[in-house]
């Protein structure tokens, strides 16, 4: 695929518009949520009474300990980047790892949490689901898609770092250049944050 | 590639057009990631898209000749005027100006070499070409052609049998290439301008494309999720705007709006952006306010964000929303004003060098103010509830962003063209076009100001007779514009095959893009030029 005219990105490394691009990036993600979390906002602040006892049926410890997890990933994963700048390329490829293991447990823990929906007919497109009142149609429907497109953000940060790690160990990336590495970092704090309004906003809701 | 390179460097240097990468013919072209290449993939796809799109408006012109079915019946015409406007809005002019001239001309006019991100432009463009492939086949798979309009509103769209989710797939995906072509774009103009050139010495086209950058990242995604909400409606069986499943379409429309106003921004910031260039090029003269004009540029692009319910003053809003949009929607006419005024006083006393992009300009700018103040009655509250949903709405959209958009695509084209090919297009054939074009685009849409003053709907195939005698002046105008549209195509492609070399500078232009070779070399500068005058000094 390299043709002539890519030279020039070859010659022309620039990270610092790498992460400006990311940045941006981010910035988009950020409005992508926000335009869910403006439809949150006006069917929450139409229907209290239904999102508040909708949301009982979530199971708080479940959220919890998956924010829990997420913190951690965050700090794993910014731990590997400064280890990555101290050349400590083993540490950098165990806290990677460690990252992407505590992402599959979120996923793990999320199956369980839909499937236990699932499991008394709760899901996009039941009968179940039809059958309920219109705020508590509202927020579950809002539930299933907000964590849903989330779970996607996860998988698609997990193919990120896990391509950072691949060329960690090959050490196309390294301590003079990283920018993928750092990348990849920054995307997984938003996954994370976003995760973070998350949870208040479904399962804590009082 | 290296030895490629530098064999070749003591002889003549090859330009892009006819440059040998790794791959020949069409691989060449599918595999590059030079901008210029990209600018040209995306010009070549964008026209083919546009001429559809304007055989299908013709079709629909050709049906209201007279009152009753002509051509075809309601259901057909529906999906038509869907179809037309996915294609022109999605297809053509959200990208438009800024896909095509942006990526062939930015990188050269701030003096680099190409994006910052040149396989991200690649990708960009494979991701216009998937949601173009995507929202056309709409009209052949699933049950038929989109019967919603391009604006999908809730809930017809969740009812209708038609084929919805592929047009409103695809245009998620065109959504995702629009955003990656603005951030790219603004990255690019961060890093890459040329030593020596401050941002206060960037030519005012990257400006324009600097604010839509902005637009483009932050506006796409509200409407990405919002489709991808009615996907999830059709598919899933989700509630989120269906009133029957405690859904508010009214929150659709807004959703919708938040983006598609500032889209309109998005089409008409680079227009302006050409027509200042070609202003100041044929003025011979420096620009009249370039900080005002930056500071226009930014204030559109910012105050453009907030005016999106003025779109909804009959949907149902509370007054005092309805009085602050229309109050934001006044406020944006005063940037846009301030661009017509700086580029009438750029041309006060301005020794004129009348050539075909010029006309283009004038005939942007003529078409622009009409548009512009027909803005203006549907800005204002009362004005709207008379002329809401009639022809006028969309004799004042067409001024706006084909007369806008169209009449820059084609002046950055007669300006550029040089440029882009090494050649040089009849320009006496080329005036005569445009000023077809003209006369065909007014007798077509301005009598549809009138039709939508005297009450006539828009979206049916039919109409009443007392609305006759304009309809047939407006059908007669399609083809007036048509037949303009053939001439200044056929024109630019004869001059594409002819043998009319040019020199490198045509129009004694001050920007970058006119101190190196036409057609530009590869990687457009020998060497990175170094910036030491003010940008519309003489060379």
């Amino acid at each position: 695929m390299e043709t002539t005219a890519t030279r020039h990105t070859d010659m022309h490394r620039d990270d610092t518009a790498a992460k400006l691009g990311m940045w941006l990036f981010i910035f988009t993600e950020i409005l992508l949520f926000g335009g869910l979390f403006i439809v949150y906002s006006v069917y929450r602040f139409r229907n209290p009474v239904a999102f508040h006892l909708a949301h009982e049926e979530l199971s708080i410890p479940m959220g919890f300990i998956n924010t829990v997890i997420l913190l951690i990933s965050s700090a794993t994963v910014a731990i590997s980047i400064s280890a990555m700048q101290k050349s400590d390329r083993k540490m950098t490829m165990i806290m990677l790892s460690v990252t992407l293991l505590l992402a599959l447990t979120f996923l793990v823990n999320k199956y369980f949490e839909w499937g236990a929906k699932f499991e008394h007919g709760m899901y996009p497109g039941s009968e179940v689901m039809q059958n309920l009142g219109h705020g508590d149609m509202l927020f579950f429907s809002l539930y299933f898609f907000m964590t849903g497109l989330h779970g996607v953000h996860i998988i698609v940060g997990m193919i990120i770092l896990g391509a950072a790690l691949y060329k960690v160990r090959t050490g196309a990336v390294n301590s003079k250049q990283y920018a993928l590495l750092e990348n990849g970092g920054l995307y997984w704090h938003l996954v994370d944050l976003i995760w973070i309004f998350l949870f208040p906003l479904f399962y804590l809701i009082h | 590639m290296v030895e490629h390179t530098e064999h070749t460097e003591h002889k003549h240097e090859p330009n892009y057009l006819e440059y040998r990468g790794k791959y020949k013919g069409l691989m060449g072209w599918l595999t590059s990631t030079d901008h210029k290449r990209i600018g040209l993939m995306y010009f070549y796809a964008m026209m083919t898209f546009f001429l559809s799109g304007v055989v299908m408006g013709v079709l629909m012109k050709l049906e209201l000749i007279s009152p009753g079915e002509q051509l075809m019946g309601a259901q057909t015409y529906n999906g038509l005027f869907t179809v037309h406007g996915l294609t022109m809005i999605f297809l053509f002019v959200i990208p438009g100006v800024a896909a095509v001239f942006g990526n062939l001309m930015m990188p050269i006019m701030i003096g680099a070499k190409d994006v910052s991100f040149p396989r991200l432009n690649l990708f960009s463009w494979y991701l216009y070409m998937l949601g173009a492939v995507i929202v056309l086949s709409s009209q052949f798979m699933g049950d038929g052609p989109p019967d919603t309009g391009w604006t999908f509103y809730a809930p017809y769209s969740l009812k209708t049998q038609t084929n919805v989710v592929a047009a409103v797939t695809g245009a998620f995906v065109l959504g995702f290439s629009s955003i990656l072509t603005g951030l790219n774009f603004v990255v690019t103009m961060h890093r890459l301008r040329a030593p020596g050139m401050g941002w206060m010495r960037m030519p005012l086209f990257c400006w324009t494309l600097y604010g839509t950058g902005w637009i483009q990242l932050l506006a796409t995604p509200i409407i990405g999720i919002t489709f991808l909400m009615v996907v999830a409606e059709r598919t899933l069986g989700v509630g989120f705007f269906d009133p029957a499943i405690g859904g508010d379409p009214i929150l659709f429309q807004h959703l919708f709006w938040i983006y598609s106003h500032p889209a309109v921004y998005i089409m008409i910031l680079p227009a302006m952006g050409v027509i200042t260039e070609i202003v100041i090029t044929f003025s011979r003269k420096t620009v009249f306010g370039y900080s005002a004009m930056v500071i226009s540029t930014m204030a559109i692009a910012f105050v453009g964000y907030f005016v999106w319910g003025h779109h909804m003053f009959t949907s149902g809003m509370s007054d005092t929303a309805r009085w602050v949009f229309s109050f934001i929607t006044f406020l944006v006419a005063i940037p846009s004003a301030i661009k017509v005024f700086n580029w009438t006083a750029t041309l006060y006393k301005a020794s004129i060098n009348l050539q075909t992009p010029f006309y283009w300009a004038m005939g942007f700018i003529f078409v622009f103010m009409i548009g512009g103040f027909s803005g203006l009655v549907l800005g204002s509250l009362a004005t709207d509830i008379h002329v809401h949903d009639t022809a006028f709405v969309v004799a004042h959209f067409h001024y706006i962003v084909f007369g806008g958009t169209g009449f820059a695509f084609f002046g950055a084209l007669h300006y550029w063209y040089p440029k882009i090919y090494g050649k040089i297009y009849n320009g006496k054939i080329a005036n005569l076009g445009l000023v077809i074009f003209f006369v065909g685009f007014n007798v077509l849409y301005f009598p549809m100001f009138i039709l939508g003053m005297m009450g006539m709907p828009r979206r049916y195939y039919d109409y009443l007779e007392q609305f006759h005698s304009w309809n047939i002046v407006s059908t007669i105008g399609s083809w007036i514009m048509v037949t303009g549209l053939i001439i200044v195509i056929v024109n630019l492609l004869r001059a594409r095959k002819g043998t009319g070399k040019v020199v490198d500078d045509p129009w004694d232009g001050r920007t970058l893009e006119w101190t190196i070779a036409s057609p530009p070399i590869l990687e457009n500068f020998e060497e990175i030029p170094v910036v030491d005058r003010e940008v519309y000094d003489p060379k």
